[in-house]
């Protein structure tokens, strides 16, 4: 099941927390993290802040994709369940209409199409977050549990290869990390 | 109120416009609203609890008798063979346009206002959605074989019939309910989060700590969060506006006069969103005075829904002339009959009842004092909830009342189960209301905290809104690019 467990660096240790004051200071710290030249790291926050994910270099999410996918398959699917129904598994003249009067067919193909985008949307968004996972070593530190409150952080994992747990420590501290915190693997 | 005029006016010189009032942090934000939760039961919330859950109960002996005796316990008669039942769907799922319109357009016009009320507008559609289900699902008369009404396969090898509007129908709400319920819960994730990392029971811990997914906030993860929102919001949309016009085809698609026009698509969809904001206005004046949340839910927010309402009323009152036009303009005595009949006929009670509160009540929005007013508010949000079932009946019964022929006229009087069911489909939608306001989080705190100024991180610039002006006029601050999207 590697959907719902964290993957983990081997070692001793997860990783190192660190957390900032304001979304400011984390917008910052992130750039300068950024340019170090880290890869396995993230940022932490209770709300969205703006712009934070390209201060972190990160790419925009391919999640349209998976909807249009979705949407294009509920569509086929709807259209394609009432031809089989009207014109192919049981003819019936209704209203006098022909078998195959695909104008009606278009509201459920429509909604279908909707249907099927809006769980492509929100399961394709939890398989890419790795979403359930209920257990992280993250939730282990005491001052993280603010972070869906009002306080923002930043976590580097001990395999990134620049990992180092002295000299990132020290770098995380001279961004202006109000503190930081050596997290158990 | 502690909210002067110089907050509620839009100082385009000062920036942006005061959202939240009393500056707060993000932590008091989220502790007023989880707080909420969080305390031991208040007094008052039993005093709405108890009532809707006796009319719950109403609606539950309504509906075994219904299904015991028959639809023949309503007032249904052979000319009037829809009236309450239909009157009451429709009602319903107008009710819940309002919130698909305040969590899904509302965001894609980038009106951060909506922040405010979304969470609590979204609930309120899911349970007016529940409410309009059971309508149609109980007017069937045989409802064991209710499942007919689905694409099942099965041992008959019977279909139902995709080019009914009436199978449009159960598709469109049924899709519009599944959709509203995701889109609810991902706006959820983060505030279930919050509580569980909040929870000092283990019973609070497991419960949000599970339905939370364990959710880190991290910024990879709400890269694709506010991709998938900003996608459902795209869904959620065109959804809305294809629902009420599905709806409004199970009478456009007939040849009766007074359902046959091709108006009721956007006629229904505006009715929708007028009786919706209406509901929102009402729910939000006792939820805002009840939890204590005059600072996020303020009077700016009540003047906006109230523009919102003038408006829609108008195209309400419109769409109205309208018909009457168009009926004249057609030449068809059948047309002009059923119109002349609906304003002077047996049913002008309450053709008139609809006209006064849907059309000319609104009106008094043209006035500010009006729409800052909530004793005004909270009366007119009534008053226009009653006219808009008012419209459903109108439109439902007296076009079906006096058929083509004279021999078939007949009239229709509601008996007590089609009170019951009426009454006890309130007692639903306050029922789940209350246990909602009482288990889960009513603002989205993680949206509220964005529209706090200081959680712009590109600092001494005002929101981003206002930065595009600003680039323009030097003195005042460069915006960096990020700010200038």
């Amino acid at each position: 099941m590697p959907l719902l467990v964290p993957q983990l660096p081997k070692g001793p240790h997860y990783g190192i927390l660190a957390e900032f004051g304001t979304p400011t200071d984390l917008y910052h710290a992130c750039e300068r993290v950024r340019d170090a030249g880290f890869t396995r790291w993230d940022a932490h926050s209770p709300f969205p802040v703006h712009g934070l994910e390209r201060a972190m270099g990160i790419r925009r999410s391919p999640l349209p994709w998976i909807v249009l996918i979705a949407g294009l398959t509920g569509a086929a699917f709807g259209f394609g369940l009432q031809w089989l129904v009207h014109a192919s598994a049981q003819p019936l003249v209704i209203s006098g209409k022909p078998y195959f009067s695909w104008p009606a067919f278009i509201p459920i193909t429509f909604e279908l199409g909707v249907l099927f985008a809006a769980f492509g949307a929100v399961l394709g968004m939890l398989a890419l977050n790795r979403l359930p996972m209920h257990y992280h070593p993250l939730f282990r530190s005491k001052v993280f549990e603010r972070v869906t409150d009002d306080a923002f952080f930043i976590s580097i994992e001990s395999w990134d290869p620049r990992f180092d747990s002295a000299a990132t420590r020290k770098l995380l501290e001279s961004l202006g990390a109000r503190s930081v915190e050596l997290l158990e693997s | 109120m502690a909210q002067t005029e110089a907050e509620l006016l839009d100082n385009p010189v000062e920036g942006s416009p005061t959202l939240i009032l009393r500056s707060p942090d993000f932590h008091a934000i989220t502790e007023v609203v989880a707080e909420a939760v969080e305390r031991r039961t208040p007094t008052g919330w039993w005093f709405f609890f108890l009532p809707a859950l006796a009319l719950l109960g109403l609606l539950g002996v309504a509906v075994s008798w219904l299904f015991w005796e028959g639809i023949g316990i309503w007032g249904l008669n052979v000319p009037v063979g829809w009236a309450w039942d239909i009157t009451n769907f429709v009602f319903w799922v107008g009710i819940g346009h309002a919130g698909t319109l305040i969590s899904a357009i509302l965001f894609l016009f980038r009106q951060k206002w909506r922040t405010s009320i979304n969470r609590s507008a979204e609930a309120m559609t899911i349970f007016a959605v529940m409410c309009a289900l059971l309508f149609p699902g109980i007017h069937v008369g045989r409802v064991w074989v209710a499942y007919w009404m689905f694409p099942l396969p099965n041992q008959m090898s019977l279909w139902p019939n995709f080019r009914s509007p009436l199978l449009w129908d159960v598709f469109a709400v049924s899709v519009y309910g599944t959709v509203s319920v995701l889109f609810w819960y991902v706006g959820l994730i983060p505030d279930l989060a919050t509580m569980r990392d909040r929870a000092k029971t283990s019973m609070r811990k497991y419960v949000y700590g599970f339905l939370a997914l364990g959710w880190r906030g991290s910024v990879r993860q709400w890269n694709h969060y506010e991709t998938a929102y900003l996608v459902l919001a795209a869904l959620a949309t065109p959804l809305v506006l294809s629902v009420h016009s599905v709806v409004s085809m199970d009478f456009a698609v007939s040849v009766l006069p007074g359902w046959h026009t091709t108006i009721f698509p956007p006629y229904f969809v505006a009715g929708a969103i007028f009786s919706g904001f209406a509901m929102v206005v009402t729910l939000m004046v006792i939820c805002r005075t009840a939890f204590r949340l005059e600072h996020i839910i303020t009077l700016r927010h009540f003047d906006y829904m109230a523009k919102i309402m003038l408006v829609t009323g108008s195209m309400v009152g419109y769409a109205y002339a309208t018909e009457f036009f168009t009926s004249w303009y057609s030449g068809n005595p059948y047309e002009m009959f059923t119109f002349m009949n609906r304003a002077l006929g047996p049913y002008a009670w309450a053709y008139w009842i609809m006209v006064s509160c849907n059309v000319i009540s609104p009106q008094i929005f043209w006035f500010k004092k009006a729409r800052t007013s909530i004793p005004i508010l909270f009366a007119l949000s009534i008053v226009i909830n009653i006219g808009m079932w008012f419209e459903r009946f109108v439109i439902i019964v007296t076009s079906l009342h006096r058929d083509f022929l004279p021999s078939s006229w007949g009239y229709f009087t509601p008996t007590m189960w089609d009170v019951a069911c009426l009454i006890g489909s309130f007692g639903l939608f306050f029922t789940m209301f209350c246990l909602f306001v009482r288990f889960l989080p009513m603002v989205a705190t993680s949206e509220v905290k964005t529209v706090l100024p200081q959680a712009n991180p590109h600092d001494g610039h005002a929101p981003q809104r206002e930065t595009k002006n600003r680039a323009a006029r030097p003195g005042l601050g460069t915006p960096t690019p990020e700010g200038a999207s």
